[in-house]
């Protein structure tokens, strides 16, 4: 019983986790701006982060938990630069 | 799933309940990333997906891993906390940058520049005696 309702919403939270990127990499591919894209890249790193750590849960594996931190700690990094190069044009100064 | 026949009911209605929670949220900020009309309004609905979102499923990962091994599993809170953090300092650098590329352009739909009385008041003293402003800004 307990395996049935969790194999159901986990289906569920996938499913809408994967309809969440598409919409954030329709965004990204839409724009109409460069902040439009770089705003769009930021949330499919998030929805991708949570789809993995979802995907830990389906497996009861805790290595993806190792993923999903590195894949966050990423896209942080690749936010922070590309917001940096489009207010100076340069990254690092 | 096999590894989870042997759950009590009330854990797998709860995680099932914050799962559910969780991604619902993260599909409704990136609705509305994809459905606001204009920059700064869809800079707020992606917050949506990193507040609760993300927080209701990491706890959805910690009250499984931790009915799931029998001991209290705390590491996903390292990926709330960071998230937490990071959230605001990418999407204020990101609203900065916007805000910078729309003035630089002229675009009359943000706000102008707002700046502090004293350096205005220095600035129209500077138009009537323009030369005399000059030379001292020449000077330093």
């Amino acid at each position: 019983m307990s395996a049935t309702i969790l194999l159901w919403a986990i289906t569920f939270a996938q499913i809408m986790l994967a309809i969440a990127m598409v919409l954030a990499l329709a965004r990204m591919i839409k724009g109409p701006r460069a902040q439009d894209r770089v705003l769009g890249l930021d949330t499919l790193y998030v929805n991708s982060m949570l789809l993995i750590l979802v995907f830990g849960i389906r497996t009861g594996n805790t290595l993806y938990f190792e993923v999903s931190l590195i894949i966050g700690i990423l896209g942080f990094v690749a936010t922070v630069a590309l917001a940096k190069f489009l207010m100076r044009g340069e990254v690092i100064e | 799933m096999n590894h989870v026949t042997d759950l009590p009911l009330w854990v797998a209605w709860l995680v099932a309940a914050f799962l559910f929670i969780g991604a619902g949220l993260t599909l409704t900020g990136s609705f509305g990333l994809y459905r606001l009309s204009s920059f700064y309004d869809r800079i707020h609905a992606p917050t949506l997906g990193t507040s609760w979102g993300t927080a209701a499923i990491v706890l959805a990962s910690i009250i499984y891993f931790s009915a799931l091994q029998s001991r209290p599993v705390f590491h996903e809170i390292l990926i709330g906390i960071f998230v937490t953090i990071t959230t605001p300092v990418t999407f204020m650098l990101l609203g900065r940058a916007a805000l910078y590329r729309d003035r630089s352009e002229n675009n009359p739909e943000v706000p102008a520049m707002d700046l502090p009385k004293d350096i205005l008041d220095k600035l129209k003293l500077a138009d009537k005696t323009e030369s005399v402003y000059l030379e001292s800004g020449e000077r330093e």
